[in-house]
Order: C-alpha cells, then structure tokens, then sequence
C-alpha cells in the first residue's frame, strides 16, 4: 500500500477559488510529488490546471477529496489535449514534433497515427503545426 | 500488350484484375513480370496533401431582380468575379476578409478558400454578399443570402495544378524558428518535412507520362472526373534516376470533377500557421497495364524514389538551387533522416494512410465495373523545362 503511483489531473478553479494555496497544500499535507504540465487563468479569473501527482495511492485519494472541498471540479481522465478522430487525416505532421511520442505512427503499412493521452504532457506542438485543426486543447 | 478497349470490356465484364500500387510489386516479384502484365489489368495510385492550385467555378442561378456580381464574398472569402454575371471562382488560398494574416507573426490562418470549398463540399449552408455597380439588364446592386451546393446550378472544381510528381524535403538551416507551406520548420535542421504519396503517388508510377495524359479519368475527392491539360510548372524535362523516376518536383497535372458528387472526407481545407491556407485532396489515377514496360514501373518502390532535401530559410526563398542531399521515401517514412552526422525528426503533410484508403476504393469501383477507363487524347509534354521570372528594367 506504501507503493507511490502517478497520475494526471485536470483542474477547474472557478472565480473564487484561485487565489488559494492548494497546491502547496497537496505538496506539504498529502505527501504528494506535483509535476505542473499547464496552468491557465482566463480573463474571467477562472483556473485551469494540469497535473501529475506522485503518492501512495490513499494519500492521492485523500488530497483529491481536499481539493474538492473548495469547489474545485477534479477531472481524472485529465483530457487537456484532445485529437478529433474524424478530421485528423493522419499525415504524420505532428509526429516529428511531439516530444514524447504520444501522437505516433506504430503500423508503417497502414501509416496510421494513434493518439495516446497518457503519454501527453501538453506542450500544444500538435495544436500549433496541425494544419487540419484536429488537435484542440479543453482551455 | 492490351488495349484500352481489352481492358474496359475486362471491367465492364466485372472480370477486371486490379492490383494498388502498393500491392503490385510483391505480386510482379511472385508471379513474373511477363505473367503479371498479362494477368494484371489496372493499377490504381493515390495521393491525399495539400494542393494549393485548386478552387472551383460556381454558378449561382439568378435572382429576381438580376445582378452581375462585381465583388462576391463567399463567407467572408472573396471570389474571383470577372467572368459573367453569377459566375464567380473560388480559390484554395484565399484568406477570409480582415484577417490579419502575418500582421503579428505568425498568422494562424484558421479559415479561408479551402474551408470554405470543404464547407460546401459537406453541405453546409453558407453566406453569399455581392456588390454590383448596377446596369440597365442587371440593376440589383447587392445581394445578400444563403446557399448549399444543392442551390447551385455548377460547382465544378478545376485546379490548375496537383499530383506534384515529386516535391521538396524541406529543412531549416537559420536559428529561428521559420513558417512555411511545408510546416513549421525548427532551427537548426531539427525538424524536415516532405509531401509525397512516394509508391503510391500517380505520376511516380508512370513516370514518363505514357498513359496519364490530357483526358484521363481520374478520382478526385471521390467524383469521377479528369485531367484538363498539363498542370502549371509541369517540368517533362527534369532531373531523372535510370529507371527515369524523377529527383525533383517534375511533371503535375490539372484536374477538374463536379464537385456536387465528392465525399467530405477527402476534401480538406488546411491552415499552415505563418503561411496561410491550403486545400487538402484526395486524388487516385488508374493506370492501364498496355505492356510488361508500363506494369514494370508501377512497381516502384519508396526506396527508389529520392526527393531533394532544401534549406527553406534560405536557398529556397532565394532560389540558389542548391540541395542539402538526396534522401530516399523509405528513409523518410522511418521518421527520422540522418545528414552530416545529425538526425533530423522527420514529419509529413501528405497522408499514405488516406491514399491507401483512395487507392483501395478506387480499385473497387474498377472491379465493380463502375469506373471505366479513358485513353488520353494527347500526351503530357516531356521535354519541357520550366522558365523563371525575369525582372527587367524597361520593357523591350
Ligand atoms: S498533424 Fe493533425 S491531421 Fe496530421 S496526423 Fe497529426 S493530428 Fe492528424
Ligand atoms: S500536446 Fe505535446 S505532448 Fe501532447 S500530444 Fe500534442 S505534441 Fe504531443
């Protein structure tokens, strides 16, 4: 049960919430590790963030539990970046630019490219040299 | 040897043999050439990419009273009006009205010519405005309403130029980072990106344009259409290997279908941040088997295919036609080039996965008997070469 597991959050701050320090908070009371991919504040002073947290799998679910007790939404599939399967045309632009590979090309015959979310750390290289606009980000 | 005849009655019969280009160069190495050309009918290739040279003529009818369009926005996207009244040309790259394009670099582009001719391709319903100056047989002086592809009497795309024969490899050799319609290209040779079907491309299997010529049907974006003429900068005259497969850009072709038959799906507009819009096609060309010669060199394959590698920051734009290297289809298609000792991550714009899904479907609807074949009424130039832009003080 001590075993430390990863994984990716995406948070939502509505107005009121994002001048608290829960972070720190995730950091010094849980025992969570956070590695911070993307954060956003919109003009409305709403929040966006996502996250890895690192931590044995009760001190996750426990921090998790504190972080929704300010109103904020905790998304655990964490889909920040998002690819459109129906008007991606699989050319293959976006592989040469991902950094970790999660857009790749694992079939040479059918020269497919598969999108795997888990490996994503939002840099948005894909977004900006997709020409088709099939990469969108949640904020 | 066949005829074109031998080879529709075969379709029409439904009794055709069709092989992609992909396929057939295992089957010639299984069965023999000479066996293979007898038994082989067609080889269907395909391309899906970016086309910059493509729009479309529209009519649009006339409305009560009559106007002869002098200006005409087609959502925003100004269309070419100097031909008759409800006339208009609608053109791949042209940027919506007020966009900022590179005004503060680099532009994203995310809507123009091509989006709006995908648009109308899926059926969406769209905004027409027209300004006139007014005449005594065509007094309306504006116009403005919304239409589909259904609403119009002719929605033919003609475009000047696609299938590329062969095309650039494109690098960045400066430290900054550069915007191009071969993508974003990242200082330093870090990135390269190529824009090829390579194998499966049509004028790469019949090199020397002895059966694609002015008048052979084609499939474009899924309606049976046709090659008009030459496309524009085809170059019959080009750097070529021994078995006459091009090294550089070469031959292209002009095409034109109706584009109320086309499937969404293959009709794609495209946005290259820093450089502006595109139309993304799908294209598949059939090419008859006639002998053991043409069937020889549809069996092209990628690692024989070489395409120049071209510094886009500098030797491009300044037309110093000098070539980093020569690479090969198959080495590209690895994902990752060497040069010089330096592995450049390599991406592409055009998609073999789209063309191998044309070339597939193609192949279909020849062995179904629903796409016969057209022997061209005249042939490609091959000894042309292409002329630059002189800029000349004083008229002479
Ligand atoms: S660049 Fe865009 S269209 Fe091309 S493979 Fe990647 S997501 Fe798909
Ligand atoms: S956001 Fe970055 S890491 Fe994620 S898929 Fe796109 S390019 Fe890859």
């Amino acid at each position: 049960m001590n075993e430390t597991v990863t994984q990716k959050l995406m948070l939502f701050f509505p107005k009121c919430e994002c001048e608290k320090p829960i972070i720190y908070h995730l950091v010094k009371d849980y025992n969570l590790i956070v590695n911070v991919y993307r954060a956003k504040v919109t003009p409305e002073e709403e929040g966006y963030l996502v996250l890895d947290v690192t931590g044995t799998p009760a001190d996750i679910e426990k921090g998790i539990a504190f972080v929704r007790t300010f109103n904020v939404t905790v998304n655990h599939t964490g889909k920040g970046v998002t690819r459109d399967e129906d008007r991606c045309t699989h050319c293959g632009q976006c592989v040469a630019h991902c950094p970790t590979k999660a857009l790749h090309m694992p079939n040479k015959a059918t020269r497919e490219v598969l999108y795997n979310e888990a490996e994503c750390i939002e840099c948005l290289a894909c977004i900006r040299v997709c020409p088709f606009g099939a990469c969108a980000s949640a904020f | 040897m066949k005829t074109y005849e031998q080879i529709n009655q075969r379709i029409e019969s439904g009794k055709a043999v069709v092989l992609t280009a992909d396929e057939i160069m295992d089957y010639v190495d299984k069965k023999g050439l000479e066996a293979a050309a007898e038994e082989v009918d067609v080889v269907t290739t395909a391309t899906f990419g970016p086309m910059c040279s493509s729009g479309c003529f529209l009519n649009f009818g006339h409305s009560k009273p009559k106007i002869r369009m002098t200006e005409a926005w087609i959502e925003d996207v100004l269309v070419y009006t100097g031909i008759a009244a409800v006339d208009v040309y609608l053109g791949a790259t042209q940027l919506r009205h007020g966009d900022p394009a590179n005004m503060y670099p680099p532009g994203e582009f995310r809507y123009g010519g091509g989006h709006v001719i995908e648009d109308l391709v899926a059926g969406a319903t769209l905004q027409l405005f027209a300004l006139s100056y007014g005449t005594d047989d065509y007094p309306r002086r504006e116009i403005r309403t919304y239409f589909t592809i259904d609403d119009l009497n002719q929605a033919i795309m003609v475009n000047p130029r696609n299938c590329y024969q062969n095309y650039n490899v494109a690098v960045n050799d400066s430290d900054r980072t550069i915007y191009t319609y071969m993508g974003t290209l990242e200082p330093n040779r870090k990135n390269a990106t190529y824009c090829s079907a390579g194998q499966l491309s049509p004028l790469l299997n019949d090199p020397y344009y002895e059966t694609i010529g002015i008048g052979t049907k084609v499939w474009l974006a899924g309606a049976h259409g046709h090659v008009y003429a030459e496309g524009t900068q085809h170059t019959g005259a080009c750097e070529r290997t021994p078995d006459g497969v091009p090294t550089e850009g070469a031959g292209t072709l002009a095409l034109t279908a109706d584009m109320k038959q086309m499937k969404p799906e293959f009709v794609r507009g495209a946005s290259l941040r820093g450089y502006g819009i595109s139309l993304a096609l799908g294209v598949g060309v059939p090419i008859p088997i006639l002998n053991e010669q043409i069937l020889k060199r549809t069996c092209v394959r990628d690692r024989d295919i070489f395409a120049p590698v071209i510094d886009y920051s500098g030797d491009y734009p300044q037309k110093t036609g000098k070539t980093i290297a020569k690479v090969n289809y198959e080495q590209l298609r690895r994902g990752e080039i060497e040069i010089d000792g330096k592995t450049i991550a390599v991406g592409s714009l055009s998609s073999y996965f789209k063309a191998l899904e044309i070339a597939n479907l193609l192949a279909d609807e020849i062995r179904k008997g629903d796409f016969l074949l057209a022997q061209p009424m005249a042939m490609l130039p091959r000894d042309n070469a292409m002329k630059p832009l002189a800029i000349r003080e004083k008229a002479s």
